[in-house]
């Protein structure tokens, strides 16, 4: 019966004479979205984006749809010409169905009249819909304008007729591509997938940079964070994914400096390799999955000290967030099954039995006057590792 | 250059093996169960696999089943043997450091009423035979026992075990995992009386997802696979033919030259050994020097076995830190049952050996194995 999705955006609404910009990039990110889908018609008509709906179920091309950010909610319609008698008809139709499936007891019709020709109003669309419905489905079916069980929305547009009766929230955010781009700091863990996806929600590009320390960790474990970035790019469509050994600065530094200062000094030059690379890459910011207090590395000292090490923006979306609430989106968006896999993703034999919690800036960059910074940093991007992440 | 030393784990197939399944794969690839003329060839290659497979069994061809490995093969025995005998008593024997799929078939029977008693090891990994014959009561019906530890390669005398069952008034089955035995020790398991056994067949340089069970004619088992009928009904399912061929051969070559594989292996293991001993220091043999022919676990104390593993690979020398099914996991519950210390379980190395690995390349493992473990022991001792 559905011939067509539609699908709504809002924060884009507001963009004024950049609107286009927006809604253009957003039906580009939504056919690339349904591409494995086959080739379907996505286009923009009067403030509103359409997915014509033909052989494909409809079902699952919502399911793609819904992860394109800048996406607000999504329904399976029927969409045909500007006709009130027909829009009773298929008003009654879509009812009839969704009554042969669930128990439905009450409902409320909500119209729609942007036609302004139209003799009604949509006040007066909506009664005598529901009155043409009450009389056509008879038994206890009941009208319940506060909380009905099923909401048949009918719109008369100049252009169309659509009527539904549901609505699938999207994640909202802007359309990707519409705000720069950010080089993540993805580990295996929980933070930092959700950090990714919270930055991409926001229109923002993303770029991938992990950091192992093979073979002190397993080459399951790079597996493991690909298998997360490929869950990102569900998202984000193609992603670039750029690895580097730390190994050998993790070695240097334990050579040269205290133990205690082990994880805050490596934080620092995961840091400085991964701004040096984006910039390179022509990515605007960083994007990290800290969280204030969660471990050593991560109090308001530790946290000003890694801080200290870039001078380009460092974006935290998760900086006030409880461990609670990170692993509900991790469910949400799908990642958390896959970070909870026991991988060793930073190596252990490095960690430190007793690390800083309150470490001094001037204290640590004494300590890595003991390093040739610059030296160690090219040498781990020149063997850096480059894999770019499709479904 | 590849020196593969995980053979514990899988090995690698026989060529003819190979040959032997495309063959199957491209050629007979009709139903055993049908019953035109291109079914009823299969149907008789697989009567030709079993027999050979008998042969060198010492069985009847109606006494081998094919299963889809050593962990179906453990199931379907020690569970059809429970429930078909649970009039006669619901007590049962095992060890502690039985494989996963004996132990947790062990650990649901329990939830099903059954009472398990779990045997005691030394810490050279052995059971100890006056433990065991303390064990048996009147309502035992099956003892299983693993004939060698796939982790340090203890071989439990399942011969005294079965000798002493068949002097018993009063049946008790035996079963014995032979999946690490077969092939590396030289027996029958009717000489040992043992009534089930389990064998799978990439242990044997034989395909993945197959393998055999020997049952005892006279055994009273139940089948827990239902199905069309094939193999007599004990385990029903379309028959895996390039399984079963590929198997078929493999045994064939394991067996035809055993005694000789058993020397080469040990001779290699002897070899690794000393290499090992005479080149690096602070270790722990694991291995008890009655252990079984191809594995050997030695513990590098001062360093983790799983970084070791991931140094070697590096080198492509592949090694594993236990069993592979247990690696995820830590700790092993072997070593941890044998009593070592948390230091010697954490640098623990299972190093297992096949017929296809050379004198050279051991010698050269264990050069390298030498200057990642001193490597290892520098960056830890550093800290």
């Amino acid at each position: 019966m559905y011939n067509v999705v539609i699908a709504r955006y809002g924060e884009i609404g507001v963009k004024g004479k950049n609107r286009y910009i927006f809604e253009d990039k957003l039906v580009k990110n939504i056919r690339n979205s349904l591409k494995k889908l086959g080739k379907l018609n996505v286009y923009k008509q009067y403030g509103r984006i359409y997915i014509d709906v033909e052989e494909y179920d409809y079902e699952s091309i919502i399911e793609e749809a819904r992860k394109v950010f800048g996406i607000v909610s999504l329904s399976p319609a029927v969409k045909f010409e500007n006709n009130y008698e027909k829009l009773k008809e298929v008003c009654l139709e879509l009812l009839k169905d969704k009554m042969e499936f669930e128990d439905v007891e009450t409902f409320k019709v909500e119209s729609k009249r942007t036609d302004k020709t139209f003799r009604m109003t949509s006040l007066e669309m909506s009664r005598d819909i529901g009155g043409y419905l009450l009389s056509e489905i008879g038994g206890d079916l009941k009208v319940d304008v506060r909380t009905p069980q099923v909401k048949v929305e009918a719109e008369l547009r100049e252009e169309a007729c659509v009527a539904y009766l549901e609505r699938i929230a999207g994640y909202g955010g802007l359309p990707l591509g519409t705000n720069g781009k950010g080089m993540v700091l993805l580990s295996g863990g929980i933070d930092s997938p959700v950090a990714g996806w919270m930055v991409a929600k926001r229109g923002v590009d993303l770029e991938l940079m992990h950091y192992h320390s093979y073979p002190f960790t397993s080459e399951r474990s790079k597996e493991k964070v690909e298998e997360l970035a490929r869950i990102l790019s569900t998202y984000c469509g193609k992603l670039r994914m750029h690895s580097v050994n730390l190994l050998p600065i993790q070695k240097e530094i334990n050579e040269h400096c205290r133990e205690e200062e082990m994880t805050i000094i490596s934080r620092r030059f995961m840091m400085k390799i991964a701004q040096k690379v984006a910039i390179s890459k022509g990515c605007n910011a960083l994007v990290t999955g800290e969280s204030i207090g969660q471990v050593a590395s991560q109090t308001i000292q530790g946290l000003t000290v890694t801080n200290a090490s870039v001078d380009i923006p460092v974006f935290r979306p998760l900086i006030a967030m409880d461990k609670s609430e990170i692993v509900d989106i991790a469910k949400k968006i799908g990642t958390f099954e896959t970070s909870i896999i026991p991988e060793e993703d930073c190596c252990t034999v490095f960690l430190p039995k007793k690390p800083v919690t309150k470490p001094k800036l001037e204290k640590i960059m004494l300590s890595e006057q003991n390093l040739d910074v610059e030296k160690l940093i090219d040498e781990a991007i020149e063997n850096m590792e480059v894999v770019d992440i499709t479904l | 250059m590849e020196i593969y030393l995980d053979n514990s784990a899988t090995t690698k197939p026989y060529k003819e093996v190979v040959d032997k399944m495309v063959y199957a794969l491209t050629d007979q690839y009709a139903n055993p169960s049908s019953v035109h003329r291109k079914g009823v060839i299969v149907e008789k290659e697989i009567k030709n696999a079993r027999k050979e497979i008998a042969k060198y069994t010492g069985a009847k061809d109606k006494e081998i089943f094919f299963t889809s490995g050593g962990t179906e093969s453990n199931n379907i025995i020690i569970r059809g043997t429970a429930y078909a005998n649970h009039r006669s008593g619901k007590h049962l024997i095992t060890t502690k450091i039985e494989h996963p799929s004996v132990l947790n078939t062990f650990k649901d029977l329990e939830k099903d009423g059954y009472e398990v008693t779990y045997l005691d090891i030394d810490n050279n990994g052995l059971i100890s035979f006056e433990d065991f014959k303390n064990a048996l009561r009147e309502d035992t019906i099956l003892v299983s026992i693993m004939h060698v530890n796939n982790e340090v390669g203890a071989i439990q005398p399942v011969d005294k075990i079965g000798r002493y069952l068949s002097k018993l008034k009063r049946k008790v089955y035996f079963h014995v995992d032979a999946v690490q035995s077969f092939g590396k020790i030289d027996f029958k398991p009717s000489k040992y009386n043992i009534d089930l056994m389990s064998v799978s067949g990439h242990k044997i340089h034989g395909p993945k997802g197959i393998g055999f069970v020997y049952i005892k004619e006279t055994t009273k088992i139940k089948s827990i696979v239902t199905g069309g009928g094939q193999e007599s009904a004990f385990r029903s399912g379309t028959e895996n033919v390039p399984g079963i061929l590929g198997l078929s051969e493999a045994v064939r070559i394991t067996m035809e030259n055993l005694k000789d594989n058993i020397d080469k292996i040990n001779n290699l293991k002897e070899l690794l050994l000393n290499e090992i001993k005479s080149n690096i220091d602070n270790i722990k043999v694991n291995s008890s020097e009655n252990g079984v022919c191809h594995i050997l676990n030695i513990s590098f104390i001062g360093i983790k076995g799983e970084i070791l593993l991931h140094y070697l690979e590096e080198d492509n020398i592949y090694v594993s830190t236990g069993s592979a099914c247990s690696s995820k996991k830590k700790g092993s519950h072997v070593l941890i049952e044998m009593g070592l210390l948390s230091k010697e379980i954490e640098g623990a190395i299972r190093f297992s050996l096949s017929t296809m690995n050379k004198e050279e390349d051991i010698k050269k493992a264990v050069g390298i194995i030498k200057e990642k473990v001193e490597e290892l022991r520098i960056i830890i001792n550093k800290r």
